[in-house]
């Protein structure tokens, strides 16, 4: 069990920056999702911590102790990777006592605890399998069962159910909770996938283009984004955006308002055109564009009227429910 | 799912196959047949005609202790050669898949000696190594070693191996390399965060992994060193000192068109057939078994 700290965290690669600057203490058992879109340096800041890349500045602290210098193995985590990253020609059993073998575990030990390890992810049936011969979930509970049975302080994972299907994804997704409550270990975890860092995260940090736009619980974060982009990128469908000038009265800048948040009415503050409305049973989403091209999304209950592809409506919200940006995209409060 | 082409009709599919086949019939069947043909018979030296001897041949070379030595010798050639090239090209190719900078360089550099023949190659080796004027030999002779691989059988035997290997070095370092760089990198890593230092990686992890890709070059080289050898050979040692350094290709040569005694040569082709045929099936029989893809 351990802590993390990251403390004014960089990387360059040459002259670009990739991280400027991260800063976050993870207490013990926390767990953490690194969340943003490609690119933004979510797992090269994963990969400091790894230390599969070194840190340009800044220090790495896992329980205290700094590891900036520390190799991988000596750091005491676990990681699992996208791809899985299994040993192609080792049977299941083999790829999870690896670790402890080079560790010179005895062996009445490592059967032991790799046999805990496969009941606790159900794969006692498959331990003398190859990888090539699981499913997809499978792999990926191998992978898992390779981080649990070395007992690390730190668990690190890497997109690991980008690869699976949709299905498979939401079951693996609880289970990594479960298992990550049970056991204990801290842990970070980094998706771009801003559902799974929502229904995982005890904090997620919202990465974009190398900053850290917001750290928060998941739903402070949705609350109350802290910069346009938290606020565009956390939430399904995305909050609207509406240019500031468009509306009478307003500075400068735009305003954020979440879906659910929009109302058609008769006299609104806007009016905009239905472009189409989706019906998904317990909800619908009304499209709609507004004078000057923008797309507004309204999310209404399905009791309510669906209005036709065409008709001009007024779109009304509460000002309480408002989110003002400035024009850098900071959050005026 | 395969996806196949299929044509209708008897003659187009012959038709497509016709090269290939008469290339094949012209420069291997008929070529083949004739020496099982001869090695039935002891022309004279002239070639105007022929006695009909049946096995003999076959009887003759078995009990010739220099044909049964060219077995040692070749066994002994083929094995050095393959493992110093294939053991060379690896530590290149590990080394190269390390680099980040320069890679490209490094590797063209490598590849060069592939495009050298493997006669000039013997001559370059042989000028180095000259008795008389080589540079190597100078140096060593001011080491104070005698170097004259034109008396010491062993040395003879080396410096054959050592040319052979030379030029079949890029060929595997390009294998190898291309192996190397299709292991996924985060395999690497994982093996590298469970605690394995590079040796315990490579032992445990990349080279099990390689393992396709050595058995195929392992196959390539044994057939390389058998056949592809003979100007190496020819141009540096032509078989001596004392056949220390004859392989059978190069007996086949020797005692056909310098002995000529066709009847025998072509009886060590059709024995050198055999055993080709024999060795890549026991290979891919045993050996690919063995093999992790």
């Amino acid at each position: 069990m351990a802590t993390v700290t990251l403390e004014n965290l960089k990387k360059s690669f040459g002259k670009t920056e990739v991280i400027q600057g991260i800063d976050i203490d993870i207490a013990d058992g926390e767990f953490v999702v690194i969340v943003g879109p490609s690119g933004c340096g979510k797992s090269t800041l994963l990969r400091m911590v790894a230390g599969l890349e070194t840190a340009t500045s800044g220090e790495v602290r896992i329980d205290g102790k700094r590891v900036n210098d520390v190799e991988p193995m000596d750091r005491d985590i676990a990681m699992v990777f996208q791809n899985y990253a299994l040993y192609p020609h080792m049977s299941v059993f083999d790829n999870m006592a690896y670790g402890l073998k080079i560790q010179k575990v005895a062996k009445p030990e490592i059967a032991e605890r790799v046999q805990t390890a496969a009941k606790l992810l159900q794969l006692e049936p498959y331990l003398q399998r190859k990888p090539r011969e699981l499913s997809g979930g499978q792999r990926q509970r191998v992978a898992m069962g390779r981080a649990i049975v070395r007992k690390p302080a730190v668990f690190l994972f890497d997109e690991p159910l980008s690869n699976l299907d949709a299905k498979l994804r939401v079951q693996m997704r609880l289970e990594i909770k479960a298992l990550q409550r049970e056991l204990g270990v801290t842990s970070l975890y980094v998706t771009h996938d801003q559902v799974e860092a929502m229904t995982l995260a005890d904090r997620m940090i919202v990465m974009n283009a190398g900053v850290a736009d917001q750290i928060g619980a998941p739903l402070d974060v949705y609350a109350d984004p802290a910069t346009e982009f938290v606020a565009g990128f956390i939430g399904s469908p995305p909050t609207n955006f509406i240019d500031a000038a468009l509306l009478d009265g307003e500075r400068a800048g735009r305003i954020g308002i979440r879906p659910e948040h929009v109302r058609l009415a008769e006299q609104g503050r806007i009016e905009a055109v239905v472009v189409y409305a989706e019906a998904l049973g317990a909800e619908t989403l009304v499209h709609l564009r507004a004078g000057d091209g923008q797309q507004i999304t309204v999310r209404q209950e399905s009791g309510l009227a669906i209005p036709t592809e065409g008709q001009s409506c007024g779109l009304a919200w509460d000002s309480a429910q408002v989110m003002r940006f400035d024009e850098a995209g900071l959050r005026q409060r | 799912m395969e996806k196949r082409v299929t044509f209708k009709g008897r003659w187009l599919p012959l038709l497509l196959v016709l090269p290939q086949i008469a290339i094949t019939a012209i420069f291997f069947f008929y070529p083949a047949g004739q020496a099982i043909w001869q090695s039935l018979f002891i022309p004279d030296p002239f070639g105007l005609s022929m006695r009909w001897v049946g096995l003999g041949n076959f009887e003759f070379l078995l009990s010739d202790p220099y044909y049964r030595a060219s077995f040692v010798t070749t066994a002994v050639f083929s094995i050095l050669v393959t493992l110093v090239s294939m053991g060379v090209a690896l530590y290149l190719a590990v080394l190269a898949d390390r680099l980040i900078k320069g890679s490209g360089t490094y590797r063209t550099l490598l590849i060069w000696p592939y495009a050298v023949a493997p006669a000039v190659a013997g001559v370059l080796w042989l000028f180095m190594f000259n008795t008389r004027v080589g540079v190597v030999t100078w140096y060593l002779g001011l080491l104070g070693y005698d170097w004259n691989h034109v008396l010491n059988e062993g040395e003879a035997m080396g410096l054959v191996v050592v040319a052979s290997a030379w030029g079949r070095i890029s060929y595997n370092f390009l294998f190898f390399l291309a192996g190397l760089q299709a292991i996924p990198k985060s395999v690497i890593e994982a093996a590298a965060i469970d605690g394995a230092h590079f040796w315990t990686r490579f032992r445990t992890i990349v080279f099990p992994l390689l393992s396709p890709t050595t058995f195929f070059l392992m196959v390539v080289n044994i057939i390389y060193a058998f056949f592809e050898t003979f100007g190496v050979i020819h141009t540096i040692t032509s078989g001596g000192p004392q056949q220390a350094t004859t392989i059978l290709v190069y007996k086949v040569y020797s005692d056909g068109f310098v002995g000529q005694d066709l009847g025998s040569s072509a009886a060590q082709s059709v024995i050198l057939l055999l055993i080709v045929s024999v060795l890549t099936v026991v290979q891919f029989k045993y050996i690919e078994r063995r093999v992790h893809y």
